[in-house]
């Protein structure tokens, strides 16, 4: 934990290979220019943050890079081949997964269900195999089972596994939706301001789950608007601002970076990060 | 005018009522009523008075409908998912339907034609294109509605209220406008319409019957669909473009799928067609396919309709 | 005495409650014969809506895809049997071998109708499937001219009844001393075939593609950024309601011995939605009772409204049909009103799963 808080330059955890290098990302919405010649590079096995005042298009870039809109310039290498204009499936299918801002889980399923479906990307079972109910298939669905309920211990919420997932608590429901994105064995998770609405213990928790992610061995993009958890685990940060990119590096730069600080608070105060560990 | 009427709704709550081709039913049926009644009655009034009586009693007696289903059936759903109030509509529309059938009975009423139709000839020669006063009175006065909708829409306080509705409930309910009353206008308004739009229909066609909503309503859908869904200009547009479409389709669909004109190819054709006649693959019957064929390719090809589609849809 | 009717004390009592329904299955159409024969008839009719809602189901109550045009699966089927096994082109294929035909024909239909229009919105899915479904019905009124495929308004005729070799099931034998009449021949082998259907439908929404479907229906964005391709799985869902209203489609012609294209209107689809969101959508058992329901309680009607009106009012005011039409349009509207889950709601298969975690 230390290293990382004296934002030490490249994390022993992280190598120097780029999973996902963007080059000139570019949307446009009718007038407004949601992205402009967007350009950072994430590493393997790092903690990559996006920070950015309100409208600065952070999900934007997600939804870009998810395919869910479809950008209007740039490249995106990830994992050594272009990412072309995917559908969010076939995104998913490369290997990165999200979670959505607003929570977006299976309302009426349960906990289990959720993250079992997380699963079906990995998996094969067809019609033929779901009619026939052959050891095969038998067979996938115990493995899905297993594995599902291993990820919801893996977050902690194992003890509502059966609980409709709009009946979950706030902050389960977000654990909830990151055992589900990680079901899809990504190599990149991205998640989209996961403590938001999060008192400090939840989100001390969030953090060390996010800790155990990486140490695992997936590499994290994360969309936040709470600086003491972006300080305190990201390895780099990229900030935008009006659809353009004003700093990238190491947390403890960019926190220091005057026109990151001028974006945010659009004068000369510095960032009160007295809390941050 | 039909189109109308749809795109008005779906403009407002995106809900394709379905139940409005019945509501143009009703009106016809209605005015068919007042008609035959006046007309039976021998009170020697002018046809176009006893017409005029027809629509007068007609629109308010769609209105009173439209109204009834907004309250009853579509009010309570608007926070339901997409699929339960259209479900609803279905249901309503077979509850129309079949209660005009018990009301006026299962056979197609002959609509009197009071009024004589007055042929006009375009090119000053019997045989060629020819218009009649009828039509001539269903296209001024179709016009004339649409202008007084667009009126309505573009220049008065409703008009507004009713704009910013369509385009955000939550926030026009906000700014003090009564979505309620808003909504039951549209529908009422769109009703009225459909009413004009019915007696207008059993003149031309000269019947009334009560499965007549239900064919009429999925054309003029598809005409709304085809202007933009939610567009007025669109509406109108589409309903011309569709009515062209059917017309011409119709037409000469017979002689372009005549299989005779292929009788070059194979000698059993040649025989069959040597004594002039046609060999249709598709003749005018399938006149109806056509509505729903522009239906499916604008929905597959170009969903925002010609004109494009005002409801906005967050992903 | 209440605990004696818990299951989960006494898990013997649901395999006797089901032993007892399969009795009473088995008997049922001696019990009817008794009554008219003409009721076994209705009962074949009505398993093969339930066929129908079960298909629909797929379609509506798994992946949420609301198709108002279901009827021409149904309509291909039946039209595929009658082709080729019917005097009109003198073909006489087994019907074992025509069933698979017209299931594969009518996912054909499926296919083509869903692959352009799957990635509409809802209504206006509904609003094409409905086109799709009256075209299919023009076509098949008008296919006479210049080549007589369909035979027009006037339909087919003489359709060969099912046949296993010497074994003909339209006509009436005495077998172990029972008097069997052809409907009550065709009953046990549909009932055969649901029970195969059934088994088929459980095992499906308990599955990979089942959760496909439901994450689907809930939140398709969601559910593409999960992996799932949407589009090929709502293309699986039509496919596989569409084969089963052909296979039901067959099994009409052979019945019924004659088929036109007004059997196969939006009336009809709509009656087979009212049955799916009559019975919940989604909940496999709802559809069946929702099926079952809509099909015997306007027969019902037919016998007994007919004498109380006229002995009431002297003649009839409303005829069955027009009573049974506005049942079919209240139902729908009363259910979304008021129970918009259906009768046995699928949210029914959820509080069974926690109740099982706290025992």
């Amino acid at each position: 934990m230390t290293g990382a808080a004296q934002g030490v330059a490249v994390p022993r955890h992280a190598s120097a290979l780029a999973l996902l290098k963007a080059t000139d990302i570019t949307k446009r919405f009718g007038g407004v220019q949601a992205l402009s010649e967007v350009s950072f590079t994430i590493n393997h096995g790092e903690i990559y943050g996006l920070i950015g005042p309100n409208g600065a298009g952070k999900t934007s870039l997600f939804n870009v890079l998810t395919g869910i809109y479809i950008r209007d310039g740039g490249t995106f290498m990830f994992d050594g081949a272009p990412l072309e204009n995917l559908k969010p499936n076939d995104v998913a299918r490369r290997g990165i997964a999200r979670t959505f801002q607003n929570i977006r889980l299976f309302a009426n399923l349960s906990a289990l269900e959720n993250v079992m479906i997380g699963r079906h990307v990995r998996t094969h079972a067809g019609v033929w195999g779901a009619i026939s109910r052959n050891a095969g298939t038998r067979a996938e669905e115990r493995a899905i089972h297993q594995r599902a309920y291993e990820l919801l211990k893996y977050v902690g919420v194992e003890k509502r596994a059966h609980s409709l997932a709009q009946h979950l608590a706030y902050g389960d429901q977000r654990r909830l939706e990151i055992a589900r994105a990680m079901a899809t064995e990504p190599k990149l998770l991205a998640l989209d301001e996961p403590a938001a609405g999060m008192n400090a213990t939840e989100t001390a928790s969030l953090r060390a789950l996010l800790e155990d992610i990486r140490r695992d061995g997936t590499t994290i993009l994360l969309i936040e608007h709470d600086m003491k958890l972006v300080m305190s685990i990201c390895d780099r940060v990229l900030v935008l601002d009006y659809g353009k990119k004003i700093a990238e590096g190491p947390a403890a730069e960019v926190q220091k970076d005057e026109r990151v600080i001028a974006a945010y608070l659009g004068g000369e105060v510095s960032l009160n990060l007295k809390g941050t560990t | 005018m039909v189109a109308l009427g749809y795109t008005m709704v779906y403009g407002i709550i995106q809900l394709i009522n379905f139940a409005h081709g019945e509501v143009v039913m009703i009106g016809a049926m209605v005015a068919y009523t007042v008609i035959v009644t006046l007309t039976g009655a021998n009170i020697g009034l002018h046809p176009l008075l006893i017409v005029l009586a027809g629509v007068l009693v007609a629109v308010p007696a769609c209105m009173g409908v439209g109204y009834t289903l907004e309250r009853t059936a579509y009010r309570p759903l608007r926070r339901a998912p997409r699929l339960a109030p259209l479900i609803t509509a279905i249901g309503l529309s077979i509850i129309l339907q079949n209660l005009a059938l018990i009301i006026w009975s299962r056979n197609p009423m002959p609509f009197p034609q009071v009024i004589a139709t007055v042929p006009y000839h375009i090119t000053g020669n019997p045989d060629g294109a020819t218009i009649t006063n009828v039509q001539i009175a269903i296209i001024v006065t179709s016009f004339a509605m649409m202008a007084g909708l667009l009126f309505l829409v573009y220049r008065t306080r409703l008009g507004v209220a009713m704009r910013a509705t369509s385009q955000n409930q939550q926030v026009a309910g906000l700014m003090g406008i009564d979505i309620n009353r808003v909504i039951s206008l549209t529908f009422v308004i769109g009703a009225g319409l459909g009413a004009v739009a019915g007696v207008m229909v059993g003149s031309y066609y000269g019947i009334a019957h009560y499965q007549m909503g239900f064919i009429l309503g999925l054309k003029a859908f598809s005409a709304a669909v085809l202007g933009g869904i939610g567009n007025l200009g669109g509406a109108m547009l589409g309903g011309l473009l569709l009515g062209v479409i059917e017309a011409m389709g119709a037409g000469y669909i017979g002689d372009l799928t005549n299989l005779c004109q292929l009788s070059g190819w194979s000698d059993a054709l040649a025989r069959r067609c040597a004594d002039g006649s046609y060999l249709t693959l598709f003749g005018s019957n399938y006149q109806d396919v056509f509505a729903f064929l522009v239906l499916i390719a604008v929905l597959v090809f170009r969903p925002s309709g010609l004109l494009g589609e005002r409801v906005s849809d967050r992903a | 005495m209440k605990s004696f009717f818990d299951t989960t004390k006494n898990p013997w009592l649901v395999k006797a409650g089901f032993l007892l329904v399969i009795a009473c299955l088995l008997i049922l159409p001696w019990v009817l014969a008794s009554v008219g024969t003409a009721w076994v008839r209705i009962t074949n009719l009505a398993i093969l809506y339930v066929f129908l809602a079960l298909g629909l189901n797929i379609v509506v109550g798994f992946a949420g895809l609301l198709d108002l045009g279901y009827i021409a699966f149904y309509a291909v089927g039946a039209y595929v049997y009658a082709l080729l096994a019917s005097p009109h082109f003198n073909l006489h294929l087994p019907f074992w071998i025509i069933l698979p035909i017209g299931a594969a024909v009518a996912c054909m239909f499926g296919i083509l109708l869903g692959a352009p229009t799957l990635k509409l919105r809802g209504d206006y899915l509904a609003i094409v499937t409905l086109g799709f479904g009256e075209i299919i019905r023009i076509f098949l009124n008008n296919l006479s001219q210049p080549v007589n495929i369909t035979n027009g308004p006037q339909g087919i005729t003489l359709i060969d009844p099912f046949r296993i070799g010497s074994f003909d099931f339209s006509k009436r034998e005495t077998i172990l001393g029972l008097d069997f009449t052809g409907p009550i021949k065709y009953y046990y082998f549909f009932l055969i075939v649901l029970a195969g259907i059934i088994v088929i439908n459980i095992r499906l929404q308990d599955s990979r593609i089942g959760r496909a479907w439901e994450a689907i229906r809930e939140d398709e964005i969601a559910a593409r950024a999960m992996g799932i391709n949407t589009r090929n799985i709502k293309l699986l869902a039509f496919a596989m309601g569409a084969s089963f209203g052909g296979i039901a489609g067959g099994m009409f012609s052979a019945i019924q011995g004659f088929i036109s294209p007004e059997s196969f209107g939006l009336t009809e689809s709509v009656m087979v939605l009212a049955m799916v969101v009559l019975g919940g959508m989604g909940n496999i058992w709802g559809v069946i009772i929702g099926a079952l329901l809509l099909s015997f309680v306007p027969e019902i009607l037919r016998y007994t409204v007919e004498p109380i009106q006229k002995a009431i009012f002297g003649q009839m005011l409303l005829e069955p049909e027009v009573i049974r039409m506005l049942l079919f349009g209240l139902a729908l509207v009363l259910m979304m009103l008021y129970r918009p889950a259906g009768i046995m709601p699928s949210a029914l298969r959820k509080r069974e799963l926690e109740t099982k975690v706290k025992a």
